[in-house]
């Protein structure tokens, strides 16, 4: 294959033409799947981690929430579900933080590859492992006694937003990442996403907090997104729009952030 | 190595005026510089002294605030993406996937490059081969010892086939066998035609790879040649001794300016002092005989080869109190300049 009276760059040859974006984001996705499957502090990590919180949830504090008519177990799951992401996607920020702080980003820079390529590789891992997180979130809450209110197609529909929310949570942890000086930065920034989980509707009912808090927790994207998870299990459809909206709007302001980043990173 | 280029050729590197800040401080300082191509550059300069700048400027990671580079005569800033298809980098870190093993490092960045799938198999399978990985290249990177892990990072800046080969640093933290191991593997790439940028702090190292180095500090070019020139300028010897009673060091320090001609640094309220003694031996003769001569006790002296630092204090901002030697061409006395 390689004779030894050829230059190295003889042997190689030059590409005649840089690496399209789909090929390039394949390569790019493709990386950081395999460090997230290599890697069992993250793939088994994440799936204890959210095991853990929805235990705690449904076992210890339930008991003392109130919900109203139906079951703490049938208003959390859903949303838990929903939200899981703002727990588990941390390691996404950090992933990209180490990235860049490890050298291994200044590489891809350096390669003819376009900068959208390095975003839409990025999401289009980390929305995977994402989904990985929220599918073995929703099997442990029907393990822990949740049960579809509505027909099957109507699960279907309300976990096909949680995948939506998904990418949409993934592409604002890559711009952290992106933003943040190191990994621990990155931990540290994603701790905010914790505010928005929790001043939501996704784990008790926004009613129940103080009237100067709920304010916040209505107008903050969280809470129209998981009511349109929890509407849509039953059939309905309110809030999906608002949700896909916000949603929408996320992912428009938050990917070119990402992609300018990247081209001045 | 071809050395010959058409003279209609666009250089490997021209700068002109090239400044780069990072908020406040200014890492490169309207520098200048020309390389001809079909060299080995070393730049070569102290921690801070914005050779990493230099690289990544080259390598169209950081947008110069002023002034114009161009690699190979395309722009780095309005033409990023053309100079990205003529480099390969690999910067101080092994930006290497640990979880992944030698070869599925390599195919990736190969495709990366803008390879297909066969094209990039061959160039990884080429680069195994060359830069001896073969035994451990279907391992996972993470398991690789440093110099292995630093040959696979060199292997994924070439499987591109670059025309330019950037080396950020490329020996630190190595062990001594594996840093030679990475010299084999320039030096034979030189000699396949490839250009090559690397930046260090080690003079030993440029003296061994560069055609021509580049000493750079606070973001300016300072000196420039080859490495034999260069040499003659810094790579002066050092007398240097140490007084039984510290109230004689002026004396010796004397003693010291008057038989190199250089001169001499003292250490305040202490016992030590040094001064560059390009004569080597005679000069340390002549200094122990004066000595003698005064009745200065001493409880240690010796000639030694002149630090980094030292160097680096030639050429740079020390230039007032420490004169660089250089060899008289036109014969008689020995002159002295100072650096700029």
């Amino acid at each position: 294959m390689t004779t030894t009276h050829l230059t190295l760059p003889q042997a190689i040859g030059r590409p005649v033409r840089p690496p399209r974006v789909t090929s390039a984001s394949g390569q790019i996705a493709l990386r950081a799947l395999r460090k997230y499957v290599r890697t069992p502090s993250l793939c088994v990590m994440a799936v204890v981690q959210s095991a853990m919180f929805l235990f705690s949830f449904r076992y210890v504090f339930g008991g003392a929430i109130h919900v109203g008519t139906t079951s703490y177990v049938d208003f959390l799951v859903p949303s838990y579900v929903a939200t899981i992401v703002l727990f588990t996607g941390g390691g996404v920020a950090v992933a990209v933080a180490e990235d860049k702080t490890a050298g291994f980003t200044d590489r891809l820079l350096s390669l003819p590859v376009s900068r959208s390529a390095l975003v839409l590789g990025r999401t289009i891992a980390d929305s995977l492992t994402n989904v990985w997180s929220i599918l073995t979130t929703a099997a442990f809450g029907f393990a822990f006694g949740f049960r579809l209110p509505g027909s099957w197609e109507d699960g279907l529909a309300a976990f096909g937003l949680c995948v939506g929310y998904a990418v949409v949570f993934t592409v604002v942890f890559v711009v952290m990442g992106l933003f943040a000086p190191n990994a621990q930065a990155a931990q540290g920034m994603s701790l905010i996403a914790f505010v928005f989980a929790f001043i939501s509707s996704a784990y008790v009912p926004a009613t129940s907090m103080p009237g100067w808090l709920q304010p916040f927790s209505k107008y903050q994207p969280i809470t129209p997104m998981v009511d349109a998870v929890r509407s849509l299990l039953t059939g309905g459809s309110s809030d999906v729009g608002l949700a896909l909206a916000w949603s929408v709007l996320l992912v428009v302001v938050f990917t070119p952030v990402a992609v300018l980043r990247y081209r001045r990173a | 190595m071809s050395t010959e280029t058409s003279p209609s050729a666009p250089p490997l590197l021209q700068a002109r005026g090239l400044t780069v800040q990072f908020g406040k401080v200014t890492a490169l300082d309207r520098l200048e510089l020309t390389a001809p191509a079909g060299r080995v550059l070393a730049i070569l300069g102290p921690n801070g002294a914005g050779k990493t700048t230099f690289v990544r400027t080259v390598a169209t990671l950081v947008r110069p605030a002023n002034g114009e580079l161009l690699v190979y005569g395309r722009d780095v800033v309005r033409d990023p993406g053309s100079v990205r298809r003529e480099i390969g980098l690999a910067g101080q870190f092994a930006a290497v996937e640990p979880t992944m093993t030698g070869r599925e490092n390599l195919e990736m960045t190969a495709r990366l490059f803008g390879h297909g799938r066969a094209a990039a198999r061959r160039a990884a399978a080429a680069v195994i081969d060359r830069l001896s990985l073969a035994e451990v290249a279907d391992r996972r990177a993470g398991t690789y010892s440093g110099g292995q892990r630093r040959r696979l990072d060199l292997g994924a800046s070439l499987v591109g086939g670059p025309r330019l080969l950037l080396l950020d640093e490329p020996t630190t933290g190595l062990d001594p066998v594996s840093r030679r191991e990475v010299w084999d593997a320039v030096r034979t790439l030189a000699a396949g035609g490839t250009d090559i940028l690397l930046t260090t702090h080690y003079l030993d190292e440029a003296d061994e790879l560069a055609d021509e180095v580049v000493v750079i500090d606070h973001g300016r070019v300072v000196a420039a040649g080859p490495p034999g020139e260069l040499k003659a300028g810094i790579g002066r010897d050092v007398i240097e001794l140490s007084v039984a009673d510290p109230a004689m060091v002026g004396a010796a320090g004397q003693i010291l300016e008057r038989v190199t001609l250089n001169v001499a640094r003292l250490e305040p309220g202490g016992r030590h002092a040094s001064v560059p003694a390009p004569g080597g031996l005679p000069e340390l003769s002549a200094v122990i005989a004066a000595l003698r001569d005064a009745s200065i006790a001493v409880d240690e002296i010796g000639l030694r080869r002149p630090t980094l630092d030292e160097a680096f204090l030639a050429l740079t901002g020390e230039a007032a109190r420490i004169p660089v030697a250089v060899p008289d061409t036109t014969g008689g006395n020995r002159t002295y300049r100072s650096a700029r």
